[in-house]
């Protein structure tokens, strides 16, 4: 007699926790006319739900030394090496050849220990102190912008994922990530995965749904404070951009992201400047 | 004998306009050469401290938009292909040209804008100058200032600019386009369109290429012309969060690249353990300069409890002793308010304050009969709810709050949509440095205030925009990689 298998029951993953969506309802995506799962199908309340537990988790976040987020970083890459045939399965699931599932598994692992490296380096790279004319000590640090709300690529579930978070939170933000509608499987395991690997709760956050009716409340909810768009959709990155402006949410998209780059951490980052005055000893009486 | 009080009158210093040479008609200046407009429209400049016109300034309507759109691509292809140093050279030669040049664009200035010939002889026409020579040197240096990228020009810049820092503005946007191998359409504001035609002259008389730079005036409608034209493919506004608001909307649909330099409501801290004298001068340079019209202006005080009364009494004091009046006199402090419009809304939110129930005091300046004129003013008992606590006034108006802790002069700096700049004062270090690292704003200044320089980079958090001008951050605005 073989055994009956268990199947896995998909969920959301928010401020830590794997709720399903509140709305009850959930969609089918299916790979050559076969259903790959029940999904979740978030509404515009899980998604206001995330945004409070990011919110929550954001300062402390930032506070973190960066080297302690660069530790952080590099746990999620041992997690997910221990899971690796998990992640190969699913993406197999979701259509992918063996060889090619393995290879894209393994240079997501690689990728997040190339982050883990830059989050206490591109301080130090691309901050200045500016040569200004008056006697001011005057440098220009980088603060991350705070929430970040990602759409992450449709195509390339598990690789558009990571290299869409990971320079989100690796410069200090908290984000709340929409995943593939078609290839939704490695979210929800990446949401295991950072779980398990002292990831604050709440830094990332993992909805599934549809584009369609999630993307207006990703532009115009007042307390995110940047956009993170995968893709080439004319009208989405319109309705985007346009409902950003209500709160002048930074709104970046990119076609495909296919690289490890600081450029693109440095992209959630604000650039702050601070000026002190310098006394000069010879304008204020004899030095000793 | 009762000793006799002695009154020192101060003697006029009024700078010289017989130097200068202003025309009774400007044009546009499109493609190297002025020409007129379209449509043959035209409107006044006024000297807002006497009400008198200066000049008749061209309206430029789409169809001007479009030529002067089409001769910056034209010029598009053969300058972005100059090498950086030719281009660089190019640049040099404008920012000595206005340093030659820099008390007569001072006396203008002042003229058409109404500020202080101190402020425009000292901070705005050197700075600009500055800003010209500071980029100049990038222009050949861009790969150095992104690692590992390969930075090239945009195309066509259309930039729109206010009228608080004509001039100065005209260079921060300018300056660093050209710089990056792009070309420009500028429109400076309706109010003070003669520097940036100065420098019009200026330019078509250093030889820069044909061009390169396009300056066309108007209003409103002008702008949105530009925003909106097709051929334009990065826009760099400076003013309003409204106004800003509606060009990131308006450019939704379409690929142009966006920087903003919007409002601000700048919080400015004062700690128990400051120095007192220091920080009420540093108040006094962060609301009154530029009659406040200033987008970083200090315009919420915030004064620790234990010194609340010594700091007003301080400041009420010193109000008394600035100078209001002929904005050419060297001894003036504050000038006259940029336009009757603006005048309007300043004197709408004073009065507004008064309703609220909030207490005002104004200095006892005598103000003179003719132009635009406001009284430096304070309010003390404003509720954090207040619309002279969350809007940004633009004038010389301070609203004062106290607070009893750090954390909450951190919560109520940070409480408002704004994020453009904020002041710290303390003698502490370490007390320096935690309110920097938690001031949601672009730039902070500690035991300072409204202090620009070219290498440094200006910008906000926020609703007050997004981008940075100045310093190596500024080129990024410039490039694509």
């Amino acid at each position: 007699m073989s055994r009956i298998k268990v199947l896995k029951t998909y969920k959301l993953y928010i401020g830590g926790k794997f709720p399903r969506t509140e709305s009850g309802r959930y969609y089918s995506p299916e790979v050559e006319g076969v259903s790959i799962g029940n999904i979740c199908l978030s509404s515009r309340k899980d998604f206001r739900n995330a945004v409070v537990a990011a919110r929550k988790a954001q300062t402390a976040w930032q506070d973190r030394s960066a080297f302690n987020r660069s530790q952080i970083v590099y746990r999620i890459a041992e997690m997910m090496e221990d899971r690796k045939t998990q992640f190969i399965d699913e993406l197999i699931i979701q259509g992918s050849s063996k060889k090619a599932a393995k290879t894209e598994v393994e240079n997501c692992i690689d990728d997040i220990i190339r982050y883990a490296g830059w989050c206490d380096k591109y301080q130090q790279v691309f901050s200045s102190v500016n040569p200004v004319s008056s006697s001011h000590f005057n440098f220009s640090i980088y603060e991350p912008q705070g929430i970040i709300s990602i759409i992450a690529p449709e195509e390339n579930g598990l690789k558009g994922l990571i290299l869409s978070i990971l320079p989100v939170i690796c410069g200090g933000n908290s984000c709340v990530v929409l995943a593939s509608e078609s290839q939704p499987l490695s979210a929800v395991t990446l949401g295991e995965v950072l779980n398990s690997s002292d990831v604050p709760g709440g830094v990332v956050n993992i909805l599934t749904g549809k584009r369609k009716e999630l993307l207006t409340h990703f532009a115009t909810h007042k307390d995110v404070n940047g956009i993170l768009y995968c893709g080439n959709e004319k009208k989405e990155i319109e309705l985007l951009k346009s409902g950003a402006a209500s709160n002048m949410k930074r709104f970046q998209s990119y076609e495909t992201i296919e690289e490890v780059s600081p450029y693109l951490i440095l992209d959630f980052q604000e650039v702050k400047t601070g000026w002190h005055p310098i006394e000069k000893m010879s304008e204020s009486g004899p030095a000793y | 004998m009762a000793k006799k009080k002695i009154v020192w009158e101060l003697s006029e210093a009024i700078e010289s306009t017989d130097h200068i040479e202003i025309k009774d008609q400007y044009e546009l200046f499109i493609g190297g050469k002025f020409v007129p407009p379209t449509q043959k429209k035209y409107f006044d400049t006024v000297n807002p401290a006497n009400e008198e016109k200066l000049a008749r300034i061209a309206e430029a309507n789409e169809e001007d938009i479009t030529k002067a759109v089409k001769s910056a691509r034209k010029a598009f292809n053969s300058w972005s292909k100059l090498s950086g140093a030719e281009r660089g050279k190019y640049i040099f030669r404008i920012a000595r040209m206005i340093q030659e040049r820099a008390k007569e664009f001072a006396v203008i200035e002042t003229l058409d804008g109404g500020k202080p010939i101190r402020e425009s002889r000292d901070i705005d026409i050197p700075l600009a100058a500055n800003h010209f020579f500071y980029y100049a040197g990038w222009a050949d240096k861009l790969e150095y200032a992104f690692p590992n990228r390969k930075p090239h020009p945009i195309g066509v810049a259309g930039q729109i600019i206010p009228w608080n820092f004509p001039l100065l503005m005209a260079a921060w946007k300018i300056a660093p386009a050209l710089a990056c191998g792009n070309t420009v359409v500028l429109k400076p504001a309706e109010t003070t369109p003669l520097t940036a035609l100065k420098l019009a002259e200026l330019i078509q008389e250093s030889g820069l290429p044909e061009g390169v730079v396009n300056i066309v005036t108007g209003a409103g409608e002008s702008g949105a012309a530009l925003v909106n034209h097709k051929g334009v493919d990065k826009i760099a506004f400076t003013g309003s969060t409204e106004v800003g608001k509606l060009i990131q909307q308006s450019t939704a649909a379409s690929n142009k690249k966006l920087t903003l330099e919007l409002g601000g409501k700048a919080a400015n801290i004062i700690f128990e353990d400051a120095a007192i004298d220091q920080a009420v001068e540093g108040i006094v340079n962060g609301i009154y300069f530029n009659q406040g019209h200033v987008c970083c202006a200090g315009s919420r005080l915030f004064v620790q409890e234990s010194v609340f009364n010594q700091v007003l009494d301080k400041l009420k004091a010193r109000m008394e002793t600035l100078i209001v009046g002929n904005p050419l006199d060297k001894n003036t402090d504050v000038g006259a308010i940029n336009s009757k419009g603006q005048l309007k809304t300043i004197e709408s939110y004073i009065k507004s304050g008064v309703a609220e129930g909030a207490e005002l005091h104004q200095s006892s300046a005598q103000l003179p009969k003719k132009g635009f004129w406001c009284k430096p003013t304070l309010f003390t008992e404003v509720s954090q709810s207040s619309k002279l606590v969350q809007e940004e006034i633009f004038g010389p108006v301070l609203a004062i709050q106290s607070f009893r802790t750090v954390s909450e002069a951190i919560s109520k700096a940070n409480n408002t949509p704004y994020g453009l700049s904020a002041g710290i004062w303390t003698d502490k270090g370490s007390k320096i440095f935690n309110m920097i690292m938690n001031m949601n704003a672009g730039v902070v200044w500690a035991n300072t205030y409204n202090k620009f320089d070219p290498a440094s980079p200006f910008g906000g958090f926020k609703e007050s925009g997004y981008g940075r001008e100045g310093g190596l951050h500024g080129l990024s605005a410039y490039l694509n990689f």
